[in-house]
This record gives structure tokens, C-alpha cells and sequence, in this order.
């Protein structure tokens, strides 16, 4: 008896997250699927297309081909470099324990404002044809183009903004030093070590754990962009198609367009992705992730 | 040596200092030109205005015909309000439930909020605008906040890592004592995990601030509008005219994450170095 009343009161505690994981949770991610085989226009009730939506993707949508380019440019550009800024700031700024925690907030307040549309609005001024990016660039002689309205620059313009942020990246990069034990450090420098090889040889392979989990969570998030390609190109994810990110081109889909089943199929097509790259992630992981407690 | 010595760490902060400096460059222009004569803007090359001015705070705030830019922060102020008690308390139920309680299939829960952790947010987003389309409730606050108040995976994990840090002897004694669940979860172990609770409702807080994508999707009366959807609204009507009162406006909407930052500043750094939440 006793015990039926503790499961019952786990399950009543439960019950909140219970509820929403079966409403907004399951039971779209089913929807989904379903829709994604359908064309619905949320008035007449969907119709079965079967494949059609994916193989329109695929075949004849070539805004479609702009934007998977675009978000794959963004990705593979902006997470490497976020994350090799954050590590190496966060080594540096490891070295000097004082006012760690001064710097730690000066380089974490763009991860914390990066999200805002006000931020995006600010970056179309920054690097817009006179903006302060081409002001400095005209210290040295340079004559810079629109970068947010350029389709050749535009994208860099959005990995910059995206790089800007990576002081939240940093502070997990430091705890993670934090972690590693300094009489590791004190016995290469008796050895004769120097900064670099200490790096390379101590803090690298301590770290990997911390960079597998950055990284898995920095790709993540950034198939997910949206906010910055919608406010700097005004929705359209123009010019010509140059900041179209993938979750961009989704909503014209799925809320301008209103092509609810397409862009359900685009959703699946993202969640596959997205699901690849993980698993990719965590088989690979063993060949280059170290766990200094020996756990695989 | 001596000097070599003293010099190295000078550097060290120079160098650091700038580069934090130059990052913050575009943070301090936006501050600077939101209290510039208009003239000013885009042709002085320094920070330091000649004059300083709050006429774009005043035109930007009453900018709008019919409306006014206080309508939209007592809006955001409201889904964000709302947001906290709702994630506070159905997070903390949950965690409290998987660190404390046994029952059947819990591993399986488990495991399953998990996953959804790291479940692009687009796969639901569809049938979750349908279902609310058919409720009618479209165009209100309501998907913007009962949502939260049935959990969010991420807080209830870093709820969960919390509660399992207190001691067990606390549970055991309190029930010799004869509290039940309710007394047990209430007294004890709520006001124990108020770190990990108040880390959870600064991040909920900000991302709710920050959530333009789902308050534009679900919002389209004006006097619904939020912070961000106001902005961008402004951003369109007044267009490249009045740039002066676009970055005043764009000022005061990041001045609550940054108040709430600063004051929060232990529990942030904290929370993202064990959870990794991006901020």
C-alpha cells in the first residue's frame, strides 16, 4: 500500500511535464511526420501527397538548394571559429587569475545581448556602408562594401555576429580548466616545458571532453539560427537568397506561404540532419575524446 | 628580470582589456548614438557626443501612432512574469519527482526528456500552431505561457543535478518526522535548491524576453505586441528616417537582461558552466 502511494506521488509530481510531453511534445513530433507527407494550408484538411514535398526539396525548389548552401556556410564557418575564440580567451584569460571575473563579463555581455533583436538591428548599422566596420577598415586604406547587402558578404556578416557571441562558449572552456589538476602543469614545467607544449600536451587532451560538448551543442543550435538572418534581411533572407538559413526559409514556408506540410517535411528533413551529425559526433567521439576517470 | 616581470602581466591586461573593449565597440556606439543629435549619428567618428540629448528616447517611446512603447514592455513584462512561476514550479515538481521518488518506468522518463533536450524546437512547431489555432488561442498570451507551466526538460535536468546533491539523510528524517511528499518537497527541498532555482528563472526570464520567433508567430494584434516585436515594428514604420530613436528604444529593450545579469551574475556563470544553456 505504501508503496502504490509513492508511485503515485511520483507520477502526480510528474504530471505537469507528463502532460506537456505528450501534448507538445509526442504527439507533434507524429503530427509532424503525418503532415510532412501531406499539403495543408491550416483551412482545407490536409491532403496525401505521400513523397511529393521531399522530393520537391530535393529536385525543384532551388530557393530550397540556396538555403541548405547558405546554413551549411554558416555553420561549418561560424562554429569552428566560435569555438577555437572561445578556447583560446579562455586559456588566456586562465593565466591571469586577476580580475578574471571583470573580463569573464566584459566577454560574456555579447553572448548575453546576441540574442536580441536589438543586437541584429545594430549589426545591419555596424556593417552597413558607413558603418563603424568600414570606418576602422578605412584607417587602413580600405574601401568597404555594404557587407549586409552585398549577397557575396552577406553571410559573413551574420558568421560575425554569431563569433561575437562566444563568451558563453568561454565559460564553460573555463570551468572545464578549472577542473584539471595544476600539479599536472607544475610537474611539466619541473620537465621543462614550455606554454605551448603544456597546452598541446596537458590542457588539450584534458579538455576534449568540454570541446566534445561545445561543439555537439554550439552545431546544434546553430542549424537552429533564425532571429539574426530574419532582422538583418528583413525577413526575406535576401539578397538573392544570401542569408536564407535553413529555420529562416522553414518559416517563410510554413507562416508567409503557409505551406504547412512542406515545411513540416523541411522540419524532418532538419531533425535527420541534425540527428546525423550527433551520432557522427558521439561514434567519433571515442577516437579523440579522452575521459581522464577512464570511462569509454 | 624585475622589470621584465612587472611588464608581462601589464601587458597581459592591456591586451585583454582592449580586445574585451573593441567587442563591446558596437554595445557602446549604439549607447552613444541613442543620445546624439541626429546630425551626429553616422558622420562624427567618436563616441562622445557634442551635446547630449534624450529627445530619441521621448520620440521613440511615443513614436508609434496609437500606441506606446510601455504597452510593449508590460506585455513582455507580463509572458515573462508568467514564464518564471510556470517554469519554476512544474520544473521543480518534475525534478524533485526523478532525483527523490521511485516509481515504474522512471528510467524511461528520464531518458525521454532528456532526448527531448536536444529536439529541434521546428519539428513541433507546426502541429503545436495547429493545435493552438484550433483552441483558438492565437493571437493571445496563451501559447506564449501555459506551455510553460507543463516543464522544460533543460531546467528540470539542471534542477534534478542539484536535488541529487542533498544529502538523503534530510528526506529520511523529515519522513521520520511524518511529512509526507508535499512537506518534504515544500520545506526541505525547494528552499535547499534555491540556487539552481533562481539560475533556472534568470535564464527562463531572458529567453523569454529575447523570444521574438515565437511571440511573432503567435502575436498579431499590436496591443498584444512585445519588446522585440514592438522594436522591429518601430524598426519598419520609422524606417531609416530616425535611426536616433531605433537605437534609443533598441537601448532600453536589453536594459532588463542586462539589470538582471548583473544582479544575477553568480547564479549565471554558474548555471552555464554546468548546463551549457547559451544565454
Amino acid at each position: 500500500m505504501q508503496k502504490y502511494k509513492t508511485y503515485l506521488a511520483g507520477y502526480l509530481f510528474l504530471l505537469p511535464w507528463l502532460i506537456g510531453f505528450v501534448f507538445l511534445c509526442l504527439s507533434p513530433i507524429a503530427a509532424s511526420l503525418y503532415l510532412s507527407f501531406t499539403n495543408y494550408d491550416l483551412l482545407t484538411s490536409p491532403k496525401w501527397v505521400g513523397l511529393a514535398n521531399y522530393r520537391a526539396m530535393f529536385t525543384d525548389d532551388y530557393r530550397m538548394m540556396d538555403s541548405i548552401k547558405v546554413t551549411f556556410q554558416y555553420v561549418f564557418l561560424s562554429v569552428p571559429l566560435r569555438l577555437v575564440f572561445a578556447l583560446v580567451v579562455a586559456v588566456v584569460l586562465n593565466q591571469g587569475i586577476r580580475l578574471l571575473g571583470f573580463y569573464r563579463t566584459i566577454y560574456y555581455i555579447p553572448s548575453l545581448l546576441g540574442g536580441s533583436v536589438a543586437i541584429s538591428v545594430l549589426w545591419k548599422q555596424v556593417f552597413g556602408k558607413e558603418g563603424i566596420f568600414n570606418q576602422a577598415l578605412a584607417w587602413f586604406g580600405i574601401d568597404g562594401p555594404n557587407w549586409v547587402a552585398d549577397p557575396r558578404y552577406a553571410i559573413f556578416s551574420l558568421v560575425g555576429l554569431s563569433v561575437w557571441q562566444f563568451g558563453s562558449v568561454m565559460i564553460i572552456f573555463l570551468a572545464g580548466i578549472k577542473q584539471i589538476p595544476g600539479e599536472l602543469y607544475e610537474a611539466a614545467t619541473v620537465d621543462g616545458a614550455g606554454v605551448m607544449r603544456k597546452f598541446w600536451r596537458i590542457t588539450m587532451p584534458l579538455l576534449t571532453p568540454v570541446i566534445f560538448f561545445n561543439l555537439t551543442i554550439t552545431l546544434i543550435q546553430s542549424f537552429q539560427t533564425f532571429t539574426k538572418a530574419f532582422i538583418i534581411s528583413n525577413g526575406t533572407g535576401g539578397p538573392i537568397n544570401s542569408t536564407l538559413l535553413y529555420s529562416l526559409y522553414l518559416y517563410i514556408k510554413g507562416f508567409s506561404f503557409h505551406e504547412m506540410g512542406y515545411a513540416s517535411a523541411m522540419a524532418w528533413v532538419l531533425l535527420v540532419v541534425v540527428a546525423l551529425i550527433t551520432g557522427i559526433m558521439f561514434l567519433s567521439s571515442r577516437y579523440w575524446v579522452f575521459y581522464s576517470d577512464g570511462r569509454e | 628580470m624585475a622589470l621584465q616581470n612587472r611588464l608581462k602581466p601589464l601587458l597581459f591586461h592591456i591586451i585583454v582589456l582592449g580586445l574585451g573593449l573593441l567587442m563591446l565597440y558596437p554595445v557602446f556606439w549604439l549607447l552613444s548614438s541613442s543620445v546624439k543629435p541626429t546630425t551626429e549619428i553616422f558622420t562624427s567618428k567618436g563616441l562622445w557626443p557634442s551635446a547630449i540629448t534624450f529627445e530619441h528616447y521621448h520620440n521613440g517611446w511615443f513614436g508609434l501612432r496609437n500606441i506606446q512603447f510601455g504597452r510593449f514592455f508590460l506585455n513582455s513584462i507580463m509572458i515573462c512574469v508568467l514564464a518564471v512561476i510556470g517554469t519554476i514550479i512544474s520544473s521543480s515538481m518534475a525534478a524533485f519527482s526523478f532525483a527523490r521518488i521511485d516509481f515504474p518506468l522512471k528510467k524511461l522518463f528520464f531518458a525521454l526528456m532528456l532526448g527531448t533536450i536536444m529536439l529541434p524546437g521546428h519539428v513541433t512547431l507546426i502541429p503545436q500552431y495547429i493545435f493552438f489555432h484550433k483552441l483558438g488561442w492565437v493571437d493571445t498570451f496563451l501559447p506564449l505561457t501555459v506551455p510553460k507551466f507543463l516543464g522544460d526538460a533543460f531546467f528540470i535536468f539542471l534542477i534534478v543535478q542539484f536535488i541529487r546533491g542533498i544529502p538523503r539523510e534530510l528526506d529520511e528524517s523529515a519522513k521520520i518526522d511524518g511529512c509526507g511528499w508535499l512537506t518534504l518537497f515544500v520545506r526541505i527541498i525547494l528552499p535547499l535548491s534555491s540556487p539552481a532555482l533562481i539560475t533556472a528563472a534568470i535564464f527562463t526570464f531572458m529567453g523569454t524576453w529575447d523570444d521574438f520567433f515565437g511571440q511573432m508567430i503567435y502575436l498579431s494584434d499590436v496591443n498584444k505586441y512585445t519588446v522585440p516585436l514592438g522594436l522591429r515594428l518601430f524598426l519598419d514604420s520609422s524606417g531609416s528616417s530616425n535611426w536616433g530613436s531605433v537605437f534609443a528604444m533598441s537601448v532600453l529593450s536589453i536594459v532588463p537582461s542586462l539589470l538582471i545579469f548583473f544582479l544575477g551574475q553568480k547564479y549565471f556563470t554558474q548555471g552555464i558552466a554546468t548546463t551549457g544553456i547559451k544565454g
